[in-house]
């Protein structure tokens, strides 16, 4: 039996039944990572030791009976800007590129809980600043579908290592589509909760009125379960939701039988891929059969999305990022003279051009005489991207779109140009500006074999619509497997 | 308003942002900061007369604990993450004479 061609789910309940020992698993997906890291670069930090002694710890833990949830003992990859005790945490940035937290964030205090194998810590783009994964210190990732293309970004090593078998799921975050983007170059299943769902305590802060923690999965039913685990409030992050709704397992059921389903007209206009467009409809045809009612409306306000984004994203960014100083950890530059010297110098060498960019930006929009024309004016226009969400919301259940116009570029041609570069995420931006959930799964494939990815976005709290109506589509769909990859040993039979 | 993005103004945003940018990257800067606030520019296009900013999407309350200690003395753990320690504390330049 190939262990990697499990789901998560799948292969907790081998481990739970005894059929499979965790070390097996974590054998598994450690030789997968030693053969194929050199070429797709998914993480910067595996401690193959560490990894094999906790799976022994938690095999003790099941044997006697004290983990029994349904994701125990299956490894996990966590993205590298949410702290792990005793983990490296770089953020992917020479600022951080010696700082090992002292605690874990909550959202990994809860993998912990729930039996899980931390394998180690993903690639992303520094800081999550970026759509592509290319603006990590360490180097770029490679999308596993074709290893010329990127993997999205900025959960880009979390989405990847998913795809590639390296970890059976993933921990991302999301601030303007980084876990939908990538799910969606990736071929994977990617969801942002609804803001204050997941516990931020831990994470290191970008934006912090947008970012959210979410799964990265194989497929829906183990988004569902990894969200369960994770989704508890936690008084430490003054943002988190006390839910009462946690069992999105529960969720799971095929029927959207009367689910009023919006498709937005102006998602689907100027610069959108014509075979993009063509997969996300057939999708929403595939619910039609089904029995949702399907319509086009337009959303409005599409365009303003992108430009209130960046200036709300900078201007926390610029703030949050004050904390790099080089005084208490991080990065300290030599040869500096006097204290400021020493900010700017530790700040300067410490922060890369992408993240520099964003914090000059965000400074310049908070700074005096141009607060209320930028950021007054980009929250002003925040208020109406959600309330032009709620009146879709009195009309529908749920929103049906494209994750991004495109499937995933090739290595180096984003950056170039950040303003298209930015305009990539026009489709999953206002779900963070609105606080929305919203999933991203793969619903066919262009000419190149890419991935296509399908958004289901769900009004405040909506998580079980949107997994349900996702698991529908899913079902339906079929399996929709790992990239082929020149026919190695996880091609799945049959395709 | 079009501000006008000249060194000056890469100047004191260098100082807001604590940043030391090379002649290239002044340069760099100055385009991209100009084309991006070009782009950012268009929100002036919406009218936004009486309209409330947001920045929380749902109303959050203040959450209130009682002011008990919780943490025990991290000091030494802490102190493995300083750039630079010394006798239990950080070291940081001389910051007045």
């Amino acid at each position: 039996m190939d262990l990697l061609r499990l789901t998560a789910l799948e292969l907790g309940a081998g481990i739970k039944v005894g059929e499979i020992r965790v070390a097996q698993a974590a054998e598994a997906v450690l030789e997968r990572i030693e053969k194929k890291e050199p070429l797709y670069h998914c993480y910067i930090t595996v401690d193959r030791g560490a990894v094999l002694r906790q799976a022994e710890v938690l095999q003790k833990k099941l044997d006697a009976g004290e983990l029994t949830g349904p994701l125990a003992g299956v490894p996990i990859a966590v993205k590298d800007n949410i702290c792990t005790e005793g983990m490296l945490t770089t953020c992917a940035s020479r600022m951080l590129g010696n700082f090992v937290p002292m605690y874990s964030a909550e959202a990994v205090k809860c993998l912990e809980r729930a039996g899980m194998l931390i394998v180690g810590k993903t690639n992303m783009d520094e800081f999550a600043m970026g759509s592509t994964t290319e603006t990590s210190a360490y180097g770029e990732t490679r999308n596993p579908w074709d290893a010329a293309r990127v993997p999205g970004g900025s959960s880009g090593g979390s989405a990847a290592a998913v795809a590639a078998g390296e970890c059976f799921a993933a921990l991302g975050s999301d601030t303007g589509g980084s876990i939908r983007q990538p799910a969606s170059f990736c071929g994977v299943v990617g969801m942002k909760p609804t803001y204050g769902t997941v516990s931020r305590w831990g994470l290191i802060a970008y934006g912090s009125s947008l970012d959210q923690i979410g799964p990265i999965t194989r497929d829906v039913r183990d988004c569902a379960a990894l969200l369960e685990a994770i989704a508890v409030h936690d008084p430490r992050d003054s943002t988190s939701v006390e839910r009462k709704d946690r069992d999105f397992m529960g969720a799971l059921e095929e029927d959207v039988q009367g689910l009023r389903i919006g498709v937005p007209g102006d998602y689907f206009g100027e610069g959108i891929d014509p075979e993009v467009k063509a997969a996300v409809l057939k999708a929403a045809d595939v619910l039609r059969e089904r029995g949702a009612l399907v319509e086009e409306f337009d959303l409005s306000l599409v365009e303003y999305a992108v430009p209130a984004y960046y200036t709300i994203a900078s201007a926390e960014a610029s703030s949050n990022l004050e904390r790099f100083d080089g005084i208490k950890y991080g990065y300290r530059a030599p040869g500096y003279q006097g204290l400021h010297s020493l900010y700017k110098k530790s700040r300067s060498e410490g922060f890369g051009p992408e993240v520099k960019r964003r914090i000059m930006l965000g400074s310049f929009v908070l700074s005096s005489g141009y607060y209320d024309a930028y950021y007054l004016k980009a929250l002003k226009v925040k208020a109406l991207i959600k309330k032009a969400f709620d009146e879709a919301f009195s009309r529908y259940d749920i929103i049906l779109g494209p994750v991004a116009p495109t499937t995933a570029p090739r290595l180096g041609e984003s950056l170039t140009d950040p303003i298209r570069m930015y305009l990539g995420d026009i489709y999953t931006i206002s779900v963070n500006l609105a606080g929305l959930p919203a999933i991203s799964l793969p619903c066919g494939t262009d000419a190149g074999g890419l991935p296509v990815g399908l958004q289901l976005i769900g009004d405040c709290f909506q998580e079980k619509l949107l997994l349900r109506a996702a698991y529908t589509y899913e079902r339906a769909r079929g399996d929709f497997g790992l990239p082929a990859e020149n026919g190695n040993a996880l091609e799945r039979e049959g395709e | 308003m079009k501000p006008r993005i000249d060194d000056e103004t890469i100047e004191y945003i260098g100082i807001l942002a604590k940043l030391e940018l090379s002649p290239e990257e002044r340069e760099q800067a100055k385009g991209d900061m100009g084309r991006m606030l070009d782009y950012i520019g268009k929100l002036e296009e919406l009218d936004t007369a009486g309209i409330e900013p947001v920045s929380h999407v749902f109303t959050v309350e203040n959450v209130f604990r009682e002011d008990v200690v919780t943490n025990g003395d991290m000091r030494g753990d802490i102190l493995k993450n300083a750039p630079e320690e010394k006798d239990g504390m950080f070291v940081v330049p001389k910051t007045f004479d």
